[in-house]
């Protein structure tokens, strides 16, 4: 989610149109063949989709150094851009897909992943012991964890004049930020801070809890200077902005070009978000994708990935040997694990989850 | 025109045939790219509308009338309806910005006239996403536009020029601006000036000459530059997310996030149908007045 938006709007609307095209026929794909642990998997090829400019860049030439394995990385725009490829194809031709927690989830229950065989991933003892229990896949049964984080409150305290604590500050502000704070509109993160804010789960399918928010977020739209979703750490840079809704890493991207920018998560909690790892059913090079989950869970890999993409990782090793500078200057990465696990998870509401997409229709298209 | 033909004798007709047979090697290639590259994915588009959506996008193949009963929900009329009236407006615009520049142009030297095509054309050897984040670097409020009208004195509080439907109107009529110009650039430039020469002749005023003479002869150019700006300036949906601040969506937003956010392909095909066939309904218009404009004089 976090990096899903920062590909060109214009190359994403014309990916659309591709994906319309091929689509047809779901597939269930996958030969339900078991793990092969003696399988040579210098002798199969893999390619992996994840966010574009998420990840070390020469990452398929480490790997294919570190195991021999041919490795392609894709990219792709927006969890649903991925999840549209993996349904709509019978061959999609991915074996590693990255998708948020409650997207592994929903693919999980579709048929579409291959349960991990631990004993190829055995660098998941470098994740802290939470990072296996987590709402949308209990056990790391089909998923692992890359990066997890949070949203809160990115802001200038130069330009708020004080340190707000709620998502009221937010959604009702108070007179002199009326026109200097943008919202993230994008999936379940519009509608977040409404939840949270009137104290009901931000996984909530109950009408008139949704219809609350939904008023007050048509209360707050014309209090707001944009709906933003990709660009709202510069509008804090450049003093267009003076408190916005962010994820706890790109909030970081505005404090690296101004160490005044903080983060806060409000009283009333958020949500704690995971980027995970999946191995597609329908891949006939398992081994090989096992061991390139095993290899992104490798504490240098995490280490480099919490370091330069500025993103919490759910490995204990890695953050253990973070850089306590890094930690000073960018206090998102400082927020404890115990602090993470306040927060709730987003999980897949199957069918209901389109309560969520009208909700978001609604408020963006109302004037 | 139609009855030239019809009277036409047979002996007449038969050389016209064959010359149609002759043209399809000449057509073919076109036409096959055409129906492979526009056919068929607008009839793809109109078969998915009669779909249920599936829960990752897709289709679920049950039938269902209910996408285009959607459409009659107040919310997307409103949205329909707003973006019509936004591209109207950068359209008119376009009309009253671009007639003089291209009537100007069509007045130059030819070395300087040059100048000023290529300086129209300029803008579009970039790529328009970077444009368009340098329009937002220069008009937000703590940018340079505004930094320069504090500087001079000229306001003490920043103006803020984004994040508003007007933004959108500015941003689009930016954006399409050129392509109103060329094409009523190239249908003043090819205006015999004998015509106008004989209207003053016969003592017609410069304005008179103008309004009886050189207008409705370019109403054919004016009419294409106005389908030129109004069918793009409709479907454009990164302005009005950019620009716009996301809080005002046009139709193109709505297609979009059917596709990428609310994962519901049938009712974003439904919309792009829509939306698709609206343009359809104008270029017809258009081309109906203007044969009516270019043929008029003739018959009468």
């Amino acid at each position: 989610m976090p990096t899903m938006r920062r590909i060109s709007i214009a190359a994403a609307g014309t990916a659309a149109f591709a994906l319309a095209l091929t689509s047809c026929a779901g597939g269930d794909g996958g030969d339900g063949s078991d793990i092969d642990r003696t399988a040579d998997i210098s002798e199969q090829t893999l390619t992996v989709s994840i966010w574009a400019d998420y990840y070390p860049e020469d990452l398929a030439e480490q790997f294919e150094a570190a195991t021999g394995v041919k490795t392609t990385i894709v990219n792709h725009t927006t969890n649903e851009d991925v999840v549209a490829k993996l349904t709509a194809s019978s061959d999609p031709g991915i074996d590693v897909a990255f998708v948020s927690g409650q997207y592994a989830q929903a693919l999980a229950e579709q048929g579409l992943l291959q349960e991990l065989d631990k004993e190829l991933v055995p660098n998941e003892s470098n994740l802290y012991p939470e990072a296996l229990e987590l709402d949308y896949d209990p056990g790391n049964v089909y998923s692992e964890p890359y990066a997890w984080g949070t949203t809160g409150l990115c802001y200038r305290p130069d330009l708020t004049g004080y340190d707000p604590t709620s998502w009221n500050d937010l959604l009702n502000p108070k007179p002199e930020l009326e026109g200097k704070t943008t919202m993230l509109s994008t999936d379940r993160w519009l509608s977040m801070p409404a939840l949270k804010a009137e104290g009901h789960s931000l996984n909530t399918t109950d009408d008139a809890e949704l219809d609350e928010a939904k008023a007050q977020l048509l209360e707050t739209k014309p209090t707001l200077l944009a709906y933003d979703d990709t660009t709202f750490y510069s509008k804090l840079v450049s003093g267009e902005a003076a408190l916005v809704e962010a994820w706890d890493g790109w909030c970081n991207y505005g404090i690296a070009e101004n160490p005044d920018i903080t983060f806060v998560v409000p009283e009333e909690g958020a949500d704690l978000w995971v980027d995970t790892m999946t191995v597609l059913k329908g891949s006939e090079n398992k081994e090989a994708a096992m061991a390139f989950i095993n290899y992104i869970l490798d504490p240098e890999v995490q280490t480099w990935v919490a370091e330069n993409i500025l993103y919490k990782v759910p490995n204990q090793v890695a953050m253990e040997a973070l850089d306590p500078s890094l930690i000073e200057a960018y206090p998102t990465l400082g927020i404890t694990v115990d602090e993470l696990f306040e927060q709730e998870v987003i999980v897949d509401l199957g069918e209901d989850s389109l309560k969520y997409v009208d909700l978001n229709a609604e408020v963006l298209a109302t004037n | 025109m139609t009855t030239t033909t019809q009277q036409a004798t047979p002996a007449a007709r038969a050389p016209r045939a064959r010359r149609g047979l002759a043209a399809a090697p000449f057509l073919a290639p076109g036409m096959l790219f055409l129906i492979v590259f526009m056919a068929i994915p607008v009839g793809l588009l109109a078969f998915y509308t009669f779909f249920k959506r599936g829960r990752f996008g897709g289709l679920v193949f049950e039938f269902t009338l209910d996408n285009w009963a959607k459409l009659a929900e107040p919310l997307y009329v409103g949205v329909i309806l707003q973006s019509i009236g936004l591209a109207l407006a950068v359209t008119l615009l376009a009309l009253l910005i671009g007639y003089p520049m291209a009537y100007a142009i069509a007045g130059l030297s030819p070395k300087w006239r040059t100048v000023a095509l290529v300086a129209v054309v300029l803008p579009f050897w970039t790529n328009f996403l970077i444009r368009t984040y340098a329009w937002i670097l220069l008009l937000n409020n703590a940018g340079f536009v505004n930094q320069w009208l504090q500087a001079v004195g000229l306001t003490d509080e920043p103006i803020s020029m984004l994040y508003t439907p007007q933004a959108i109107v500015v941003g689009l009529l930016y954006m399409y601006l050129p392509l109103m110009v060329l094409p009523l650039y190239a249908s003043l430039q090819q205006l015999d000036p004998s015509l106008r020469e004989a209207a003053t002749n016969l003592g017609a005023s410069p304005w008179r000459a103008f309004r009886t003479v050189t207008l409705p002869l370019s109403l054919p150019g004016a009419l294409t530059g106005c389908i030129f700006v109004f069918v793009p300036a409709m479907s454009n949906f990164v302005i009005p997310e950019l620009i716009g601040g996301g809080k005002t969506i046009m139709v193109g937003n709505l297609v979009r996030d059917q596709f990428f956010e609310a994962r519901d392909w049938p009712f974003g095909a439904t919309l792009a149908l829509v939306l698709t066939l609206l343009l359809v309904v104008v270029i017809v218009i258009q081309a109906a007045v203007s044969r009516r404009l270019t043929e008029g004089p003739r018959r009468g």
